[in-house]
């Protein structure tokens, strides 16, 4: 276990240490000097000249990055140059609403995931099965913001149920905050719940083959209390990994649903750095999500080789 | 997802996709040569007409003479009075071109990589897939913005971008099919015969890591399409007046409420060849029944 931690340990720290060199190379090669585009229109040449300074542009390269990566790991990110907040604080403040926004639509998409996965497990085959599948199958293929835009089209404009657009802090009471998350949460569960049933389904199958089901039915126990309490568990290995990689993914890939949506998350953070070209911003969000996500994956491969032992060994062979 | 509910004999949904990717890429290519009305001239007369609107109106011909133009909009007109089923058939080819380039780069460089590390394993294999590891790190939209955004956007820029990404799961699903074949007995009698590593990469094991490899390629497709959709969008993609679905609906999302139709059209399209180009690589997927198709 131990080799097995320091390895993956070690591929981390390579693994930051590339995205934060690959990060900080990007800015270095922006088409055009970043003194001037930060200085912006009708800027005087002692402007720029004091932008380059402040920014440390005339220095080496190597040693920039090594004194860049000693700040940002002091979580020095600088300060936007639209609003000259802290860049750090800027996204602590929206950290809260992006994890919110994660929580809530991994949990719908699992509210909708097991029961069909079971289902469909269970009466593999059938035409239940085929219709579940093929219900899956097609979500898969709608774009989340296309399914926000729907989503919108029915809930807001036709019935009028809930807000199309705004953010209620959770200061101004839980059920208003809950709210304002129904519609971006389900835009991301809908289209999410395919996938997760699918890996879901296809553990059952082969789980619902071992021995100890066929014991559990014989002994005449209720086929609902078979499935929930023998099968789910044994089944959910992979269900678990997916799960844990997808919320990777959705620190930073729920960037347009929370733009949609006028949600203050980093994602939408991200996006408005970018309209307003704010590349500090731009960077520290970059950095952060990236390094997010990749220890994100790493807990997951550690959670998952816990679960499953045999992952531990299997780069031996 | 080892087994899937599609049967290995073609059902409707795999004629369904089939006709519709073979329509769609037809339109694309002959676009210019159709009877169509221009993708950006904007009838500011008739913003959001609904759809089937006929329009005439008096222009002067070459002689000076006035004659009426009789214009139908077939799909309506978005917020600028543009024609939306124009737009949606111009559209494809933004679409198709990166849904289809980007795999196409990824099989090539990925196949490549693939092969080498698989084939000759030591080190090549241990530098190459700890590269592959360091790429696939990176989340993979928020890559796509900070490219786009550090770059320009543009479709030149959005393909390499989306390439490099897609090169490191090519390349997983080409070396463990090649690891597969590489101590095979064809494999050993064609070196036997003389043959070069080169000659049995090219005529022994790229053969068989094809389909496979075509499989994963097809199921890209449609998530490329999407992609393109998504940073379209967001106005990152491809740029105006040059129509594209996400660019049309993120026109349409402005006027949900009075004219839903501009943004509808374009996201049902988008989404009938996304389920298109998946249907054909999950029944691709399950023809070879391969479970690096999944990787």
């Amino acid at each position: 276990m131990m080799v097995f931690l320091g390895k993956k340990l070690f591929r981390l720290i390579v693994v930051i240490l590339a995205v934060t060199a690959i990060t900080f190379l990007m800015v270095n090669f922006l088409p055009g000097d970043i003194a001037i585009t930060t200085a912006g229109f009708g800027a005087s040449l002692e402007d720029v000249e004091a932008i380059r300074e402040d920014l440390g542009l005339n220095k080496n390269i190597v040693l920039r990055y090594t004194l860049w990566l000693f700040d940002a790991a002091q979580g020095r990110l600088g300060q936007s140059f639209l609003t000259d907040e802290p860049v750090l604080e800027a996204i602590s403040q929206r950290l809260p609403v992006t994890i919110e926004l994660m929580i809530i639509s991994q949990m719908f998409a699992l509210m909708l995931a097991i029961p069909f996965g079971i289902i469909s497990a269970y009466k593999s085959g059938t035409n239940i099965d085929k219709t579940i599948n093929t219900l899956a199958f097609s979500v898969m293929s709608i774009p989340t913001f296309v399914m926000a835009l729907l989503l919108i089209f029915a809930f807001s404009l036709k019935v009028n149920w809930l807000p199309a657009t705004g953010y209620v802090p959770f200061s101004e009471g839980f059920w208003l905050n809950i709210k304002s998350f129904l519609l971006p949460g389900f835009s991301i569960a809908l289209v999410e719940w395919g996938y997760l049933m699918r890996i879901l389904r296809s553990d059952m199958i082969s789980t619902l083959q071992e021995d100890y089901i066929l014991m559990a039915k014989s002994k005449g126990l209720p086929t609902v209390y078979i499935l929930f309490k023998h099968a789910l568990r044994p089944s959910c290995f992979t269900l678990i990994t997916i799960l844990g990689i997808q919320v990777g993914h959705l620190i930073g890939g729920a960037v347009i649903v929370e733009n949609i949506f006028a949600l203050p998350g980093i994602g939408s953070l991200l996006i408005a750095a970018i309209y307003g070209r704010d590349y500090t911003v731009v960077q520290g969000c970059i950095l952060f999500i990236t390094i997010a996500y990749v220890m994100i994956n790493f807990f997951v491969d550690i959670l998952y080789s816990i679960l499953d032992p045999r992952i531990r060994f299997q780069n031996r062979t | 997802m080892a087994e899937s509910f599609h049967k290995k004999i073609p059902g409707i949904s795999f004629w369904f996709s089939i006709t519709w990717i073979i329509l769609v890429t037809t339109i694309a290519i002959c676009a210019d040569f159709l009877p169509l009305l221009e993708y950006d001239h904007m009838d500011w007369d008739n913003p959001e007409a609904s759809p089937g609107t006929c329009v005439e109106k008096q222009v002067n011909d070459n002689n000076g003479e006035q004659i009426y133009q009789k214009k139908i909009y077939l799909l309506g007109t978005d917020t600028m009075g543009r024609d939306i089923f124009t737009r949606l058939i111009f559209g494809t080819r933004i679409s198709l071109t990166i849904g289809l380039a980007v795999p196409v780069i990824g099989l090539i460089f990925g196949g490549i990589f693939g092969m080498l590390a698989g084939f000759y394993r030591g080190k090549i294999e241990t530098v190459m897939m700890a590269t592959m590891d360091i790429i696939l790190a990176f989340p993979g939209i928020v890559l796509m913005l900070a490219i786009t955004f550090y770059l320009g956007p543009g479709i030149k820029n959005l393909v390499i971008a989306l390439g490099i990404l897609v090169i490191p799961a090519f390349t997983r699903v080409a070396r463990a099919n090649t690891l597969k074949f590489a101590q095979s007995e064809f494999v050993q009698a064609a070196r036997m015969m003389g043959q070069k590593d080169v000659g049995i990469m090219i005529f022994e094991i790229l053969p068989n890591i094809l389909i496979p490899m075509a499989a994963y390629a097809l199921m890209l497709v449609g998530y490329m399409i999407m992609v393109e959709g998504v940073l379209s969008f967001l106005g990152l993609g491809v740029q105006a007046p040059v129509p594209s679905w996400g660019g049309m609906i993120a026109d349409g999302k402005e006027v949900l409420d009075q004219a839903p139709f501009i943004a509808l059209f374009p996201s049902f399209i988008m989404f009938l060849t996304v389920l298109s180009f998946n249907l054909m690589g999950d029944y691709l997927r399950n023809l070879v029944d391969t479970k690096e198709g999944q990787l």
